[in-house]
């Protein structure tokens, strides 16, 4: 344990970097997500587009994306971003779409009936009523985003895989277990929070229902 | 990259053999366990809450970490790789082996039960057909994260198409880097396209013997 006890500044920048890679990435996955969601639930043809292309993104192996990339994009922090991106878009537009398509059709009716407008439908009724499905696909993308930021030190993105590679390249074995289980740590934390939101919503939702 | 693949015919094909290999064994090691332990949870439930918590922990373990945990436990080469990879690829089969059965109508197993068929037969006859759409579905989920992830065995001296990859950026080796990532890719989605066609052919077949 003599390496992580002198260098948990080191391991605490790389744990730093990991969770702007995922933020980021999952940012931007978010704004581009949301609005191909909402349109995905409105129009099935176009639907089956968005799934299809996104779905053969999230196939791709992590480790084979970033290296598709390099060609284009170089090596560093943003082509990572765009593989963590590319990753998430699947997820979260499913989720978007059928979380407005499991709204009964009864409450649509009913504030169209008080007047609402399209837009305000939208914020105000649909989205927080989708609210508890579109987080549960945030809770995955952010698992699989945290794994695919590991690989992600490949391209030079920083971030906890760098410990990982760093120990395999030293064959210093302390540092690859301590990355690993730290990754892992992230990941099974995210989710377990994630979760807690998600249920929390669903009680709310049960309960002014 | 075809190129390259011309050019090193030998390299590209040993790479993909050992990808193959390395998917094959995990897969058949995760169907292997999955499917008997999913069975026998569901008769011991005591156990089965237990058991899904430990699987929901392992679901979410990153591939790469998964991997290199394995090297101060067994070291580099094939076998630590198979072992992840069969870690990695069990939850997906687990759980949905389990929910498949766990899900099935209890109604139509009182039924069963009332026509005096015993318990082997509900399982054979009733339990198991029922629920093979979503075990297939979690073999499906499993084969496609098991080959993504065999590309991640190069960290660990597994081989395998990755290999292709780490060695052309270490050489910087464009073409091989390329010639390996878009052959992982394009066997990633052939896998995934496989067995949906399958899982498709498989309903029908289902629904057309229920009607």
């Amino acid at each position: 344990m003599s390496w992580t006890l002198e260098n948990w500044d080191r391991l605490l920048i790389a744990l730093w970097e990991h969770i702007q890679l995922v933020g980021a990435g999952l940012a931007i996955a978010l704004a581009i997500g949301l609005p191909l969601g909402v349109l995905s639930a409105r129009r099935p043809g176009f639907a089956l587009v968005v799934l299809l292309v996104s779905g053969a993104l999230y196939t791709v192996p992590a480790l084979a994306i970033f290296a598709l990339l390099i060609p284009y994009l170089g090596l560093g922090f943003w082509p990572a971003i765009v593989a963590l991106v590319a990753y998430a878009l699947l997820i979260i537009i499913r989720n978007v779409a059928t979380g407005l398509q499991e709204i009964s059709p009864d409450i649509l009716d009913a504030a169209d009936g008080m007047g609402y407008g399209k837009w305000r439908r939208l914020f105000a009724i649909e989205l927080p009523l989708a609210l508890p499905v579109i987080i549960a696909g945030i809770r995955i993308t952010v698992v699989t985003q945290v794994s695919v930021a590991t690989v992600a030190a490949f391209i030079n993105a920083g971030g906890l895989g760098d410990i990982i590679f760093q120990g395999i390249t030293q064959d210093f074995g302390e540092k690859v277990v301590v990355g690993a289980v730290v990754t892992s740590a992230l990941a099974v934390l995210c989710d377990e929070s994630l979760r807690r939101v998600e249920l929390r919503l669903r009680a709310n939702q049960a309960e002014a229902a | 990259m075809t190129q390259w693949i011309a050019a090193n015919p030998k390299i590209f094909i040993v790479a993909l053999q050992n990808h193959l290999w390395l998917t094959g064994v995990a897969l058949s090691a995760v169907l292997l366990i999955a499917l008997p332990l999913g069975l026998l949870l569901t008769r011991q439930r005591r156990f089965a809450n237990a058991a899904m918590a430990i699987v929901n922990i392992l679901r979410t373990v990153p591939s790469l970490a998964l991997l290199v945990i394995m090297l101060p436990l067994l070291g580099t080469g094939f076998l630590p790789s198979v072992v992840a990879l069969t870690l990695y690829g069990l939850p997906a089969l687990l759980l949905n082996t389990y929910t498949g059965l766990t899900e099935v109508d209890a109604d139509i197993v009182d039924a069963a039960r009332g026509q005096g068929f015993s318990d082997h037969q509900v399982m054979t006859r009733i339990e198991i057909p029922l629920a093979l759409p979503v075990i297939f579905a979690g073999i499906r989920t499993a084969a496609v994260q098991i080959v993504s992830a065999a590309t991640l065995a190069a960290f660990i001296g597994g081989g395998g198409l990755g290999e292709l990859i780490t060695a052309g950026m270490a050489n910087f080796n464009f073409p091989q880097l390329i010639a390996g990532a878009v052959a992982v890719a394009l066997l990633a989605l052939s896998v995934e396209i496989g067995f949906a066609g399958i899982e498709r052919l498989m309903t029908r077949q289902l629904r057309m013997g229920a009607s």
